[in-house]
């Protein structure tokens, strides 16, 4: 039976779990053969791999022109898929670092999962501007180094550059920053690994980590400044996002609100993802005790800030555009709202503001089937929501005659099929075989809030977390 | 040096930050505490100073600072000037996003680095485990045992208010 011990705080772990459980409940998970259930979801997503490969040969060795873009339309499907996976990645790192400079305890079961979320997402973001590249082959040549070309340098003064920079800062920052905190689960699972394979892999991979108070507070010393600097890399990444369009001339894009925008935007999508994994995790991986409603319910109450956030974005973008007397700023919203693309823009209205309101809804938030759904529903809203900055803005442009409309080819679709496959093909097998949950770090909050076998009157100035309110 | 190191073994993170901070206020050596998690105010407990990296991390923060400004400069201005709508060759708010990437990736890579360094930890290593189950849920004091003066008697009379497990004896340890 578990005791509260305050009663301001209710334990993060449900279940009252002994410490060498939490090891066992993580780690039994890697030791068993994977299920059927497992092999069906990895099968498919596999298969969505290989269209997705299929594609992207292809159009590398056919060109561009495979896609439905236009001299009108020069970005389109790719460049909305790029955005949107970079979104996704956001919310790994809000739960690891930005969660964690805040204290919120309950971030520790679902960061190790969030954190490699973003990596995959970030890698599935990376090939899209890769292959818009025409040549990839060619790609670094956005590298600045001394060259045979002049040496002809890169345009610093260029958005994309910057997102060159921006990108593979965060997705390496994010990859280092998640296998620190997977080596002390490494060594956990070094030492209780009977096979003399297991043995190897996880001594190479763990570092031979021993658990050395000395060497955790230094490890605690460079988690937090880890964290302190992938506070501000997050916020950074989607703002040099948004300064690709931003920085532009072409209205819709032109605008000084993008930051911010994309930014809560990125979280708010990136959540609902979050919440799409968790949810199914959770119950296939029997983690209901880990990944509480509590912590759904309070993902829940993210999206439901940032979705208000992105809501306030859109009415600001539509109050700027009438308010700024801008003819073609003016033009550029009209037809967005009712012109030949209106039902992209209203799927993402409908997605984005009005259905996530219902989370005002305690009993929504806690339940969990809802709560899927409408994972899922934002991910929809929150791809059309680029697809809308992207294509309408750009379809209509200034002069009437070179108005056109565009419209994915096969191609563009299995390749954005292929990315999902990707994905999950990726996360499937992370889920196989890394701790899904970081072991180490829920032990360290399994005393919040709860008595166990302990005798208050030695804890004088104890660093701990109880607080003695009961009498 | 070879030593002998003097464990105790402990079930849980109070009695082992309690034992600590006794021991520790007892006046013996404590060699390390091994947890399998961090332990906050372990550190505290066991008299360690705040880590030296922050420092190492502001150096490599600051020159990957210096580095972004000097290169964007460098080749914007000097090496191969061009005219990007009509804008200065030096304009240093174009510049900041790369300089803050830069001392971001180098400052986070570097303090990363220095902390394998400082902890002697490297892939492949081959880990030296003090008491099984250190990683587990296990948590150790060891005490270092440099000559015929240590009281093991005594030491086990104080970690036994702490709820000890076990007390041990590691013969020949080469520290």
């Amino acid at each position: 039976m578990s005791m509260h011990y305050s009663k301001l705080r209710k334990p993060v772990i449900e279940g009252d779990k002994a410490l060498g459980q939490i090891t066992d409940d993580v780690a039994r998970t890697l030791e068993r053969p994977p299920t059927m259930l497992w092999w069906f979801a990895f099968t498919l997503s596999f298969s969505l791999l290989v269209i997705g490969v299929a594609a992207v040969s292809y159009q590398i060795k056919v060109g561009i022109g495979t896609w439905g873009l236009n001299k009108t339309v020069g970005w389109a499907f790719d460049i909305t898929n790029f955005v949107f996976w970079v979104g996704i990645g956001h919310a790994g790192t809000l739960i690891s670092a930005i969660l964690f400079l805040f204290r919120q305890r309950w971030r520790t079961s679902i960061n190790r999962s969030a954190e490699a979320m973003t990596v995959i997402a970030v890698i599935c973001a990376g090939i899209f501007p890769l292959i818009h590249m025409g040549r990839p082959w060619l790609f670094f040549w956005i590298a600045p180094y001394p060259n045979f070309r002049g040496p002809l340098w890169v345009n610093f003064r260029s958005p994309l550059l910057w997102d060159f920079f921006a990108i593979s800062t965060y997705f390496t920052i994010s990859l280092v920053f998640w296998y620190i905190g997977l080596i002390p689960d490494l060594a956990t699972l070094r030492d209780r690994a009977k096979s003399k394979i297991k043995k190897v892999i996880y001594r190479i991979t763990s570092f031979g980590w021993n658990g050395s108070a000395r060497t955790w507070h230094r490890y605690e010393t460079v988690y937090v400044l880890l964290a302190a600097f992938a506070t501000p890399l997050v916020l950074s990444v989607h703002s040099i996002v948004s300064m690709d369009f931003a920085t532009s001339v072409i209205p819709g894009w032109h605008t000084t609100i993008f930051p911010p925008y994309f930014v809560a935007g990125a979280i708010f999508s990136g959540f609902a993802m979050v919440l799409t994994l968790m949810i199914i995790a959770r119950k296939v991986l029997n983690y209901q005790e880990y990944i509480t409603l509590d912590h759904i319910e309070k993902m829940c109450k993210v999206i439901l800030t940032t979705g208000g956030i992105v809501g306030l974005a859109y009415a600001t973008e539509m109050f700027m555009a009438w308010y700024s007397v801008n003819h073609y700023e003016r033009f550029a919203f009209i037809n967005r709202a009712l012109g030949p693309f209106a039902w992209s823009y209203w799927i993402m209205v409908s997605c984005n503001v009005i259905i996530p309101q219902l989370l005002w809804f305690k009993k929504l938030r806690r339940s969990i089937a809802f709560v899927f759904v409408m994972s899922i529903v934002i991910n929809i809203g929150m791809w059309f929501e680029r697809f809308v900055i992207i294509v309408t803005s750009l379809h209509r442009d200034f002069l009437p005659s070179s108005w056109a409309m565009y419209k994915p080819t096969l191609i563009e679709i299995a390749t954005l099929m292929g990315s999902f496959g990707l994905f999950f093909t990726a996360f499937l097998l992370f889920a196989r075989f890394i701790p899904f949950i970081a072991i180490g770090e829920v032990k360290g909050v399994l005393s919040y809030g709860r008595n166990k076998n302990r005798k208050p009157a030695i804890i004088q100035n104890s660093e701990t977390e109880l607080e003695a309110v009961e009498a | 040096m070879d030593a002998q190191l003097f464990l105790g073994v402990f079930s849980n993170e109070d009695d082992i930050l309690n034992a600590t901070r006794a021991t520790n206020a007892a006046g013996y050596k404590i060699h390390d505490v091994y947890t399998p998690y961090a332990v906050h105010g372990l550190e505290n407990a066991m008299g360690l100073k705040p880590s030296r990296l922050t420092w190492a991390c502001l150096a490599f923060a600051a020159t990957g600072l210096m580095l972004a400004v000097f290169v964007q400069f460098w080749i914007g201005s000097i090496d191969w000037p061009l005219n990007v709508g009509g804008k200065p060759f030096n304009s240093l708010p174009a510049y900041l996003p790369v300089i803050f990437e830069l001392t971001v990736l180098i400052g986070g890579l570097g303090v990363v680095f220095s902390m394998f360094v400082k902890t002697k930890l490297y892939p492949g290593k081959t880990e030296w485990v003090p008491y099984p189950g250190v990683t587990n849920d296990r948590f150790v004091i060891a005490l270092e045992q440099r000559d015929a003066s240590f009281d093991s008697g005594a030491v086990q009379r104080l970690w036994q208010q702490f709820n000890m497990l076990e007390a041990k004896r590691l013969a020949e340890v080469t520290l």
